[in-house]
């Protein structure tokens, strides 16, 4: 036995004296700790910071006129009149319109993906922890809506629907969640038979206790991660459904509209509509990829005990 | 085996060792520093002979096995003395050559069957492995050798098995499979890690016996390393103690069990419960040794067990001490005088003498006012088993507990032992109401649990509480100590936020832990501080009953102590009753008042627990009672009592009748039909009890029919 419990925890050795005078630290803080030594991770996160900077920040002080279309000024060059990005075929300017479409962008992401992760985490926690048929029905309903391709179904709701950015937010979260539901289900059949929910049974607690005090909590690392896997998946949808022509309508803007008209310009020489708001879908889906790289490890409870 | 005891003495002339360790050490880089798990380590082993290597958990005796097998984990190092095998440096030789050292010459047989063999590989293919690597033989010979090595390892049908998977064997077979595997080439040395913690003690007797033999037929030299002193007492020539990455003493087992000299090793051994019963009676408090071994990533000057012992000076804590000369070494300062006398009657501060203890119902017709607090009536538990295949048929009913009826009285403990797979740790769940029986009752003061529902349910939990073995396992690992003991107060919703605070304090001053421990997280605590949260945490809603599912199984000897004074003194000032669940019957000896003796879901032995493990009347007890290793080398040496042979039969078919009889010495056809659990308070459901009832038999009459 003694060799055993060695194996599995290899640093809860019996060298940590319970009153000897070392520094109590949440598992927030060794979590930090963790994650900023992953250096990736930060440069996401720095990435992100930056990214949202520009967009939500930068409009305060880079001024643009982004109702009205100024025909006299249209696909400038960038440096010309005063345009460092320059103009699209309807004279916006391409800076200014880049900000306003990032707005959207990270706004329905995050929100979408919040919305998936929320609704999959629980789903998938119920289902895992009733098991037997409750489990079996839910997942059989998951297994449904993922065999209906799901590019297919935003097509035809955006169709039906005026899209908005609410409606946007709403529609992408209502089939993001399949993904996290299931892998939070797996997370709930092991979780369910550990001893403490066990222990907890025996104090005469209920399932819903369990559920929220035990399973959620012992699967948050799943979710985070998955929750910004999400938030990047959502932000591609976004311009997936704008690349359709299926977008928030102009003159709101966001990064994969911006795309997919440019796309129109490829080869007029037009490069400015393209490059940049295809470089920030990449550099926004990078940084949460980043982001959800560290936050696994800083959740992993194991490399702490190190 | 008895005559190969101290047949080599260590230091014969003129034979040369055929391993021998100078001044090993070796470093296990971790993520938080270094840790030197070895610290000049010196040790021979001769040709032939088996040495074991015993040790607390950390005490490096694995690392030693592991540093000679050239098997270290990630990170790990020798960084500085040799590994002389057959008078060769294995560090200085090429690695190829290592290599072939250590593939052919020895063998090394692992703690856990089931994860040393590899679950894809057919018996033969594995065992057959290092033919086909170090002989390079062909594929008919190596399988006509695997087939010869297993039968010479006692398997049945070697032919039939070495097509089968590992997952197809039993753990003791598995076992037999990696010393097969461990053996193919012929080695000259063996290394066994633990090569028994993971089986039943039956099952372990049978291996050991089995690698003595094999030892005088190969010829070879045996490391057994272990923790368990019992295990060493009756199988190796010599003992080396092994503490804190340092060799603290070594002799000839008889010398070394008849008068240890070091203090870590007289400590040691007045920790064992067998040990307490023999020398005071029993109810003495265990010796246990206070503090924790000492962390081995921090530079340590002077002797490394002075800080828990209590025999140390000024002098243990600033000098190194080195292993004294001659055949008897020890590195002690103030070692315990040579010589036969037994070494109890030496100031000891620490122990405290036994106690008469008040609450407990002594010996004698107690109060039988009170009922019983437990009373469990023809318990049924059946799992149906399902067949493969998408509909997943009912393959069979899994006949977990059969019938299985006590009563624990107020403020006592009733002992539960037998197997794993005999069904004492379901009568734990069904009794905390972890689980719901097929038939039968559980009465918990008088009402049965079965009938209730919704809050009374809820109510019920506050009277009984499960502690588990693990409790590491059994803590959220999320949630900090304070949350974990708030917990049952906060589902049983017990006082308000300043209340369930004062509660909380007093728990921690009961299991002795200070209030520091609220803030940290459950995997800051070594074993024994977890298995005090654990107990703190079941006492919190001031149950009446608490079921110990082998809540020490996982300790060291020291630490084991620890939680036994422990879980006794509060029994003492709360007047607690226990189930205490265990493999271990020397711990249950110690602990119960009562035991009942559990063989494939029925209950076969209970009465006081004196006359059950001194003169129990079912062969299967008998056999139990023999198999367990005992420190007591005379006892060790003459052990020719009721041996059983073969497995456990499936509980999915278990036999009809005595279930007992397909492996029981004395069954005849009688046995076809199912005995009675007949007697007064010492009762047993056997048509062939060892010896009548003893009329001495003075206990409560708490017993049931």
């Amino acid at each position: 036995m003694t060799t055993l419990s060695e194996a599995v925890r290899p640093g809860a050795a019996p060298d940590q004296p319970a009153d000897a005078e070392v520094p109590v630290r949440g598992l927030w803080r060794q979590g930090l700790v963790v994650f900023c030594e992953n250096r990736l991770a930060l440069v996401g996160l720095g990435l992100f910071v930056l990214l949202a900077g520009i967009c939500f920040l930068g409009p305060l002080f880079y001024h643009t006129d982004q109702v009205h279309t100024d025909l006299t000024a249209v696909h400038l060059g960038p440096g010309e009149q005063g345009h460092p990005l320059g103009t699209d075929g309807v004279g916006y300017d391409q800076l200014g319109r880049l900000m306003l479409g990032g707005q959207t962008s990270i706004i329905v992401g995050l929100a979408a993906g919040i919305l998936a992760t929320a609704l999959g985490t629980i789903w998938g926690a119920v289902a895992g922890f009733a098991g037997g048929w409750v489990d079996s029905a839910m997942m059989r309903v998951v297994d449904a809506m993922m065999s209906i391709p799901s590019l297919f179904l935003f097509m035809l709701l955006a169709a039906i629907v005026t899209p908005s950015v609410s409606m946007l937010i709403v529609i992408i979260g209502a089939f993001a969640w399949l993904g996290p539901a299931r892998l939070v289900r797996g997370d709930a059949l092991t979780l369910r038979s550990r001893e403490y929910v066990q222990a907890m049974r025996g104090m005469g607690g209920t399932g819903g206790r369990a559920v929220r005090r035990h399973i959620v909590p012992n699967a948050v690392g799943t979710v985070i991660v998955n929750a910004t896997f999400q938030v990047a998946d959502a932000i591609l949808y976004v311009a997936y459904l704008s690349f359709l022509g299926l977008g928030v309508p102009p003159p709101a803007a966001n990064w994969g509209g911006m795309l997919s008209d440019g796309l129109a310009d490829t080869y007029s020489g037009h490069w400015w509509l393209l490059y940049p708001p295809g470089i920030a879908i990449i550099l926004i889906v990078l940084a949460f990829n980043f982001i959800g790289d560290g936050l696994r490890d800083a959740f992993e409870v194991r490399l702490r005990r190190r | 085996m008895s005559e190969s005891t101290g047949r080599h003495t260590p230091a014969a002339g003129g034979v040369q060792p055929l391993l021998e360790l100078r001044d090993l050490d070796t470093d296990i880089a971790l993520r938080r520093g270094t840790v030197h798990a070895l610290d000049g380590v010196s040790l021979q082993v001769m040709p032939g002979e088996t040495l074991g290597v015993v040790g607390e958990s950390g005490s490096g005796k694995t690392m030693t096995a592991l540093s000679i097998m050239g098997l270290l984990p990630p990170g790990g190092r020798v960084s500085g003395g040799q590994i002389l095998f057959e008078g060769r440096d294995l560090r200085s030789l090429p690695a190829d050559e290592v290599r072939r050292i250590r593939g052919v010459r020895m063998g090394m047989v692992f703690q856990d069957p089931l994860t040393s063999l590899n679950p894809t590989m057919r018996i033969g293919a594995q065992v057959g492995e290092p033919l086909r690597v170090h002989e390079r033989v062909g594929r008919a010979e190596a399988r006509e050798r695997t087939i010869e090595i297993l039968r010479r390892v006692g398997m049945p049908r070697p032919e039939r098995i070495v097509d089968n998977y590992p997952h197809e064997l039993s753990g003791g077979m598995r076992q037999r499979v990696a010393i097969a595997m461990a053996l193919v080439c012929s080695p000259r040395l063996l290394i066994a890690d633990e090569p028994t913690t993971a089986l039943d003690v039956t099952t372990q007797r049978q291996i050991l016996e089995l690698i003595d033999d094999l030892r005088e037929e190969f010829g070879m030299a045996v490391v057994l390393v272990t923790h368990d002193l019992g295990v060493i007492a009756g199988r190796a020539d010599r003992v080396a103690v092994m503490y804190a990455g340092r060799v603290v003493e070594t002799a000839a087992t008889t010398e070394l069990f008849r008068s240890p000299r070091h203090r870590y090793t007289e400590a040691l051994m007045e920790a064992l419960p067998e040990s307490a019963i023999r020398e005071s009676g029993e109810h003495a408090r265990l010796y246990s040794i206070p503090g924790l071994p000492p962390d081995l990533s921090r530079p340590l000057t002077g002797c490394r067990f002075a800080p828990r012992c209590r025999h140390a000076t000024d002098d243990c804590r600033t000098t190194e001490v080195t292993l004294s000369a001659g055949g008897h070494q020890h590195a002690c300062l103030h070692p315990v005088p040579a010589g036969p006398a037994a070494p109890v009657n030496l100031p000891a501060p620490v122990r405290v003498e036994a106690v008469p203890d008040p609450a407990r119902p002594a010996a004698g017709p107690g109060e039988p006012a009170a009922g019983p607090v437990l009373s469990v009536r023809d318990l049924v538990k059946n799992y149906t088993a399902h067949g493969r295949g998408l509909l997943r048929r009912t393959a069979g009913q899994v006949s977990a507990v059969a019938g299985v009826s006590f009563d624990v009285g107020p403020g006592e403990t009733f002992g539960l032992v037998g197997e794993s797979g005999c069904g004492k740790s379901t009568v734990g769940r069904l009794a905390v109401g972890l689980e719901q029986p097929t038939a039968g009752q559980i009465m918990l003061d008088g009402t049965d649990i079965a009938g209730l529902a919704g809050r009374e349910r809820r109510r019920m939990h506050r009277q009984v509480q499960l502690m588990f073995q693990d409790s590491y396992a059994a803590m959220n690992p999320r949630m900090r100590v304070d949350a974990i003991l708030a917990e049952p107060l906060d589902i049983q919703k017990v006082g308000g936020t300043a209340e369930r605070r004062a509660r909380i304090a007093t728990l921690l001053d009961q299991v002795g832990l200070s209030r520091r421990v609220l803030e940290r997280y459950p995997h800051e605590f070594s074993g024994g501080q977890l298995q005090r949260i654990g107990l703190a945490r079941s006492l919190a809603l001031q149950p009446r009953l608490i079921v110990g599912d082998e809540p020490v199984s996982a300790l060291d000897v020291s630490i084991q102590a620890q939680v036994l004074n422990l879980m006794r003194d509060l029994q003492r000032e709360l007047g607690l009753a226990y189930v205490f669940i265990s493999h271990d019957l020397s711990v249950v000896d110690y602990m119960a008042d009562r035991i009942g003796v559990m063989y494939l879901g029925k209950l076969v032995e209970v009465g006081p627990a004196r006359d059950v493990v001194r003169a129990a009347r079912h062969p299967y007890t008998q056999a139990l009672i023999d198999a367990v290793p005992t420190v007591t080398p005379n006892a060790a040496a003459a052990r020719d009592g009721m041996t059983i042979r073969g497995e456990l039969p499936s509980a999915l078919n278990p036999p009809t009748g005595c279930r007992f009889r397909t492996r029981c010495p004395l069954a005849q056809d009688i046995c076809e039909t199912e005995p009675p659990l007949a007697g007064d308070a010492h009762q047993v459901a056997c048509h062939f009890p060892l010896r009548p009832e003893s009329t001495a038999a003075s206990a409560p009459a708490g017993a049931t029919a």
